[in-house]
């Protein structure tokens, strides 16, 4: 698992440097074409300046400024329990060192993404469409793949990426438009100024012309190989964790499914979704130009793995489906420990209707907002948003008079931990025992006591006896 | 004199390589340890679940009493259980009859029905889920430290310091890997 993590981490090291190369030449070319032979330098140093400037920015801040953007809000796990639940599980299976944190985006269409540059301080956002189209098995394999992305430094690494591709497309679309706009007035100058070294000067201006018009479109090009890569890689680790393949396998075609579009997501932060957000243009342009392999592919891997849950059987499906070379390294290939698939969590498969898909969609976004339901006896559900100040209101479909909780969200996250507190006793023997209550008083239980259920009398705490009924 | 010189650097730097080694197995050795201690976090969650669970279910199911049963006394007997293999075992059979409880649960739609219920079933699904999890990356932690005491060279440094090596966490009842059966034949 480590060699793999570092050999991934290797490979795209190359493919960055590759993308430097593109920038300093580019740098270079520029500065030699507008200023002289001797501008080549101070094209660099201008060039590398812009990309430690966003390359910094984008490490302090490039968290909340993604998250900033996308609309996500972090919310807190009596909204969405189950959400919580799933994020502590991959949590454990990854051995990250700290839970991350969860956000919500208030969208309909549903995607998932993740950010932070190390395990310690990362962040999973999913939209409100994912959370009420999957199941538990399919939320799981969407977290695991995004959980995936943190663990192998793929936001920490597409981050700088993006910025390095984005400093590239920048310098050159400054050339190119300063060209179109002053082109005659630097040239006058020049001719004027060094007349032996005009024609050296023109040719490097049209090398330079040609660079600035390739340099981006080569950049990106290399930017989505890596990105590709590293979505299956993704696909290939979250398997590995949740050992369960089809979870992922039915989110990524429910995903599919759905026409929705994300209205906040452009095409700086779209690589860091589980499936491109920008569906309208993925779908017209050819494999080669897109951040993300196609969904069908990834689905067809992740039904061919049948045997197991390895990343040899993931490198197996891989190779049979794209035809195509190793995904893999022989390195991350060496464990082949047999990973079995996990039987599914029990759980009724009901397809939500449109409806009460739009409904959940709508309700959760709500109760982020702060606000209460209320289940009427005629079976009519009330929202109440956080502003309502009286006491009671009728309802709306049979006029029945409703009390409106004392602005508390009643929630039952919060009913569970109340349950939990509440403490248990084991009954050991059938003599006289003695244990302590949470207050410290020291409780005694007679031979003859059979209640299910003690008090303390000096803090009223009730305590459940376990072991009675069945003596 | 020049001779002596790298003779020390030699020796300096085997040392500095001894202590590095050293180093690695005992970080190794307490990740192991840390990772035993997540699986038994959330033992004693699912352990504390389990009344409340049982509490719940009852006034639906008076016709179960036989599976409400083996939960609590598969739980009384895991809690009891104190070695690794012990506690694998006993937590293995627990985690059966959490597994035919929540199949006969189907049965009670009235009792599905209860939110209290719905969330102490959501809250089991993910202990389990957080059990089976906290063991694989224990065992994952397991493998490596073994391998690193058994392979050459670190085992030199193993078998010096007395680095023992730890068991699995092996579910020891087969029949719990698989999914139960449901015999349809008393309804």
């Amino acid at each position: 698992m480590w060699e793999l993590i570092q050999q991934n981490r290797r490979k795209s090291l190359v493919l960055f440097f590759l993308m430097g190369c593109c920038l300093v030449l580019l740098g270079y070319l520029l500065g030699a074409a507008y200023l002289g032979p001797n501008g080549g330098m101070i094209g660099i140093s201008l060039a590398l300046i812009i990309w430690l400037t966003l390359s910094l920015i984008s490490f302090f801040a490039g968290d909340s400024i993604v998250l900033g953007i996308s609309g996500a809000q972090e919310v807190t796990p009596d909204i969405h329990p189950q959400l919580f639940n799933v994020v502590e599980e991959m949590k454990i299976a990854a051995s990250l060192p700290a839970m991350p944190k969860v956000y919500i985006i208030d969208s309909a269409a549903p995607n998932a993404f993740a950010t932070g540059r190390k395990p310690e301080t990362c962040a999973i956002a999913v939209t409100a469409g994912l959370l009420a189209r999957l199941n538990r098995d399919e939320l799981q394999g969407v977290v695991a793949h995004e959980t995936s992305h943190v663990v192998n430094r793929d936001v920490l690494f597409m981050t700088f990426a993006g910025i390095m591709l984005g400093s590239i497309v920048l310098i050159s679309e400054v050339f190119l438009r300063g060209l179109w706009y002053s082109g005659g007035s630097s040239r006058r100058y020049r001719s004027s100024s060094d007349r032996g070294g005009g024609q050296g000067a023109a040719i490097i201006a049209i090398v330079a012309i040609i660079f600035a018009i390739l340099a981006p479109i080569l950049a990106q090009l290399l930017y989505f190989a890596i990105s590709r890569r590293r979505e299956y890689l993704a696909d290939a680790s979250a398997v590995r964790l949740t050992r369960y393949p089809e979870g992922l396998a039915s989110a990524l075609a429910k995903i599919a499914d759905s026409d929705e579009q994300l209205p906040r997501a452009n095409k700086v932060t779209a690589p860091l979704y589980i499936v491109n957000p920008l569906k309208g243009e993925g779908k017209k342009l050819s494999d080669w130009t897109s951040t993300h392999p196609p969904i069908s592919e990834r689905i067809k891997i992740l039904r061919g793995m049948a045997q197991g849950t390895g990343y040899l059987d993931y490198q197996q499906s891989f190779s049979l489906v794209t035809g195509t070379a190793r995904l893999i390294p022989a390195s991350g290939l060496k464990d082949t420990t047999a990973v079995p698939v996990r039987i599914a969590s029990s759980e009724s498969a009901v397809k939500p209707s449109e409806k009460s898909l739009k409904r959940g969609v709508g309700d959760l976004v709500r109760a982020m907002n702060g606000f209460l339901f209320l289940t009427c006896v005629c079976g009519l559900k009330i929202k109440i948003p956080p502003d309502f100040k009286q006491s009671s209101l009728p309802c709306p479909r049979c006029h029945r008079e409703l009390q409106v909780p004392a602005a508390e969200l009643a929630t039952v996250a919060v009913g569970i931990e109340a349950a939990l507190a509440e403490a248990t006793y084991m009954r050991k023997s059938d003599g006289w025992e003695s244990f302590q209550c949470a207050c410290g008083k020291n409780l005694q239980l007679s031979p003859a006591f059979k209640e299910s259920k003690i008090v303390c009398n000096s803090c009223g705490k009730s305590t459940t006896i376990v072991g009675n009924e069945t003596k | 004199m020049a001779v002596l010189l790298v003779l020390l650097g030699i020796i300096v730097l085997v040392v500095i390589w001894l202590v590095g080694m050293y180093n690695s197995l005992v970080g190794l050795r307490n990740q192991v340890k840390n990772a035993w201690a997540q699986i038994d976090v959330q033992l004693k969650r699912r352990h504390d679940l389990i009344p409340n669970l049982v509490e719940t279910a009852k006034g639906y199911m008076q016709h179960e009493r036989g599976t409400l049963e083996s939960v609590t006394n598969a739980r009384s007997k895991a809690m009891g259980a104190d070695s690794v293999g012990d506690k694998a075992k006993a937590e293995g059979e627990l985690s059966g009859a959490i597994s035919r409880f929540m199949l006969v649960v189907e049965n009670y739609p009235d009792l599905k029905a209860n939110q209290n219920f719905l969330a102490l079933q959501e809250e089991l699904t993910s202990t389990e889920n957080k059990i089976a999890f906290s063991r694989q990356a224990y065992n994952d932690q397991v493998l490596f430290y073994n391998n690193k005491i058994q392979m050459f060279p670190s085992s030199i440094i193993a078998g010096m310091f007395n680095f023992q090596q730890s068991d699995f966490f092996e579910l020891e009842d087969k029949g719990d890997r698989e999914a139960p059966k449901i015999d349809f034949s008393q309804k």
